[in-house]
């Protein structure tokens, strides 16, 4: 009989564990190949995973709620064809089936499997950091895959032997090819601690809090930030959305704002200057082909950025659409993690909350963030007169290892002239 | 070199020790004429005589607080609690005066006694003759408290009690008494109180005891070597002071640490063991630091199910420390 084990996938390069949310097929249910086959949770996204093979659930190994690390076997499907033994005595359509399932068993996923992957003891941290290894990338053989001391010890071991052959070790400050240098750099520089006085109460950090910081730490101290702001003559971008806003969401479905446009426009600013559609590399600068756009969008749990795909094939319906579904399902929970990867640039919407100048933190490894500030309308000098414009701050933060200063000012001068060039009368198709 | 009991050892060394220092006196309940209840102390009232080896009074108030008076003004007593159960009555003379009167008298009298008491459970004792009470007393400044494993260490242990210049408690596991044999030599020798063994060397895990369950861990780690898990097995031997180095040393060498006592959990030595570790050895370790020990309940029971289930064996250290290695 063949039975082909599902287990727990790696839903993101830093998840290391997920959670059971629900089953959507039971026992004895017939699942089709990328059908989905339950949701699982983690810290980051809910998703869905869909069933590696064809065939019938043959067993539920884990039960909904119980987290389990990557590469845990949670399922069992028999493979279409192959004989079953009792599960198979249930007719996949008999009325009520799945309501008589045998529950779930919860024989597997013991406790501390659970902790394995991810958590890493005193001493396999210290052996990292004093041996410059990253943990992550060792095989764990301990309890549910957890590093020992001995693994790292081995790893250490293994890593003198071939130490000869190797090129020396970079200077600690020089441009190293990246790896796990970084990671213990950042580590190496403890934050100052807080003082807690009476009255005070001290909140735990949300998993997507404890991201952001991490992520936050590591741009801000490995990205050399540059800043740089431009203002934009919105005048006409306003006049069409008002012109037009009512009709577009009778037609649509969804409300028209100004950031598809903001959108379009950055798609051709990349276009202009791709060395902003990049990521670095250590000792290179990837060129990336497609323009995929994140955008910033905040959540009841936190910041979240979901990626536009191909953003540079979209028009502004397209991309109107694309945002509103994103944002919807940021904000209850449904992004997948092919939602939240994948980026290339990120938008960022601050005028949402009414700012007109942010200093926003580079995404890494992207090369550049780029935000759009409340529209305001305000006197500015047109063909030395006094005329009152709406006008909106542009400000770019960019990567200056990969950018300089006049390519990032070209850049926010395409992105200038696209919406400076839109008026009542552009159409949006 | 002669293979003696651990019951034997302790004896003899009493004999070895009167014989060599006629200020040393015997003094508890039952201890003369019939020569103890376990026997430790049998033939010696006849070859010392009744000034030597004294029976008291059920007193145990009396048996310390009379020692205490008779070691300040020379003597070198070494009373018997019958059952450790039964030294509560005189804790008081235990902690307020034999464990302080140096620092309060500024170092003009000290109390050079040994208080040796039979402990532990396992012999079907049930409340008053089962219980350990190291914790209290590893407690005190100003007191010293040994518990030897072996036959061997039972004489080092004992002599160097004797020979030391302030107040040791000696504990002796009742179950020890004639299960535990090994060779002892017949010339006199002394183990420094403060210093911990190594009876097994290993490389996974450190299983940190004393007394009894040193042999009862040593059985656990001889199993465990057929499974491929090598533990070190570190006796304490004193439980106040503690050898500091050597568990750090074994600690900081596996990077798991097993603690295991008889002692019921909450309070016992192995807290302090442990917050010792967790203070000096904290980047060493590679799994949270595991202490096996009797359960938090008032008594040793006395149906022997429950009593078995009470006691740390030698098969809950192996499935403890099995557990440990392989986190």
């Amino acid at each position: 009989m063949a039975i082909e084990t599902v287990t727990m996938p790696q839903l993101g390069e830093s998840v290391t564990e997920g959670t059971i949310g629900q089953w959507l097929k039971q026992v004895g249910d017939a699942v089709e190949k990328y059908e989905s086959l339950l949701e699982v949770m983690t810290d980051k996204v809910n998703a869905e995973v869909p069933s590696p093979v064809s065939g019938t659930v043959h067993k539920i190994l884990v039960e909904p709620g119980t987290t389990v690390p990557i590469g845990t076997p949670i399922c069992e499907i028999a493979v279409e064809g192959a004989e079953l033994e009792a599960p198979a005595a249930v007719p996949p359509e008999a009325p009520g089936a799945s309501a008589t399932q045998e529950p779930p068993s919860s024989a597997a996923a013991p406790q501390g499997m659970a902790e394995g992957r991810g958590r890493y003891s005193p001493a396999v941290r210290r052996l990292a950091q004093e041996h410059g290894i990253d943990p992550a990338q060792i095989a764990g053989t301990g309890a549910g895959g957890r590093v020992t001391r001995k693994d790292i010890e081995a790893a250490i071991h293994g890593k003198a032997q071939e130490a000869p052959t190797t090129v020396a070790p970079a200077a600690p400050s020089g441009a190293g090819p990246v790896g796990a240098a970084p990671a213990t750099a950042i580590a190496a520089v403890p934050s100052a601690p807080a003082v807690i006085e009476d009255g005070d109460t001290v909140e735990p950090l949300t998993p997507v809090r404890k991201v952001i910081a991490e992520r936050m730490v590591r741009s801000k101290a490995t990205v050399p930030h540059a800043w740089i702001m431009i203002e934009v003559d919105v005048s006409g971008l306003v006049a069409l959305r008002d012109q037009i806003k009512d009709e577009f969401k009778a037609r649509e479905g969804v409300s028209l704002t100004y950031l598809p446009f903001m959108m379009r426009a950055v798609v051709e600013a990349l276009r202009a200057v791709p060395q902003m559609n990049a990521q670095w590399n250590g000792d290179s600068v990837v060129m990336k082909k497609r323009i995929n756009l994140g955008m910033a969008a905040a959540t009841d749990r936190g910041l979240v950025v979901p990626v536009i795909k191909d953003a540079d094939q979209k028009n502004i319906v397209g991309l109107a659409k694309a945002t509103q579904d994103l944002v919807q399902r940021a904000r209850t929970g449904r992004l997948t993690m092919d939602d939240l990867s994948g980026g290339t640039f990120t938008v960022d919407n601050t005028g949402a909350v009414g700012t007109i100048l942010t200093y926003p933190v580079i995404n890494a490894p992207e090369v550049g963030i780029v935000t759009m500030e409340s529209v305001v309308k305000r006197p500015v000098v047109v063909d030395n007169m006094i005329a009152v414009r709406s006008m909106v701050n542009v400000c770019l933060s960019f990567d200056h290892r990969v950018v300089d200063g006049a390519d990032a000012g070209k850049f926010l001068q395409v992105i200038k002239k696209q919406l400076e060039s839109i008026g009542p009368h552009t159409s949006i198709y | 070199m002669a293979v003696l009991s651990y019951l034997e050892a302790i004896r003899e060394t009493l004999r070895q020790e009167m014989r060599r220092d006629s200020r040393i006196i015997i003094y508890g309940e039952d201890v003369g004429v019939r020569g103890g209840v376990f026997r430790v102390t049998e033939g010696l009232q006849k070859e010392f005589g009744e000034e030597r080896v004294i029976d008291s009074p059920l007193a145990e108030a009396a048996i310390v607080g009379t020692a205490i008076g008779a070691a300040i003004n020379g003597l070198r007593p070494v009373p018997e609690i019958q059952f450790a159960d039964f030294i509560f009555p005189a804790m008081n003379q235990i902690i307020q005066e034999a464990a302080r009167i140096r620092y309060r008298s500024n170092g003009a009298f000290h109390v050079p006694i040994v208080i040796r008491a039979p402990f532990g459970g396992g012999v079907h004792g049930a409340l008053y003759h089962s219980q350990s009470v190291e914790a209290f007393f590893a407690h005190v400044p100003g007191l010293k408290v040994v518990i030897p494993a072996t036959p061997y260490d039972a004489k080092g242990l004992l002599a160097a009690a004797i020979e030391d210049e302030d107040p040791v408690l000696y504990f002796e596991h009742k179950a020890a008494y004639r299960s535990l044999k090994g060779e002892v030599p017949e010339e006199r020798y002394l183990i420094p109180i403060g210093k911990a063994d190594v009876k097994k060397t290993g490389r996974d895990v450190s299983i940190i005891t004393y007394g009894l369950m040193v042999s009862y861990a040593l059985k656990a780690a001889e199993e465990l070597e057929k499974e491929n898990i090598s533990c070190e097995v570190l006796d304490l031997r004193s439980v106040r002071p503690l050898d500091v180095e050597a568990i750090l040393t074994s600690a900081k060498k596996t990077g798991k640490v097993l603690i295991v006592h008889e002692d019921n959990l909450t309070g016992g030595i192995g807290g302090e063991v442990s917050a010792l570790i967790a203070e000096h050895a904290l980047f060493y370790l590679d799994a949270p630091i595991v202490r096996l020990a009797g359960p938090d309940v008032p008594a040793m029971p006395y149906s022997p199910p429950l009593e078995h289930a009470f006691m740390v064996s030698p098969e809950k250290i192996r499935d403890k420390a099995r557990e440990l290695a392989q986190f």
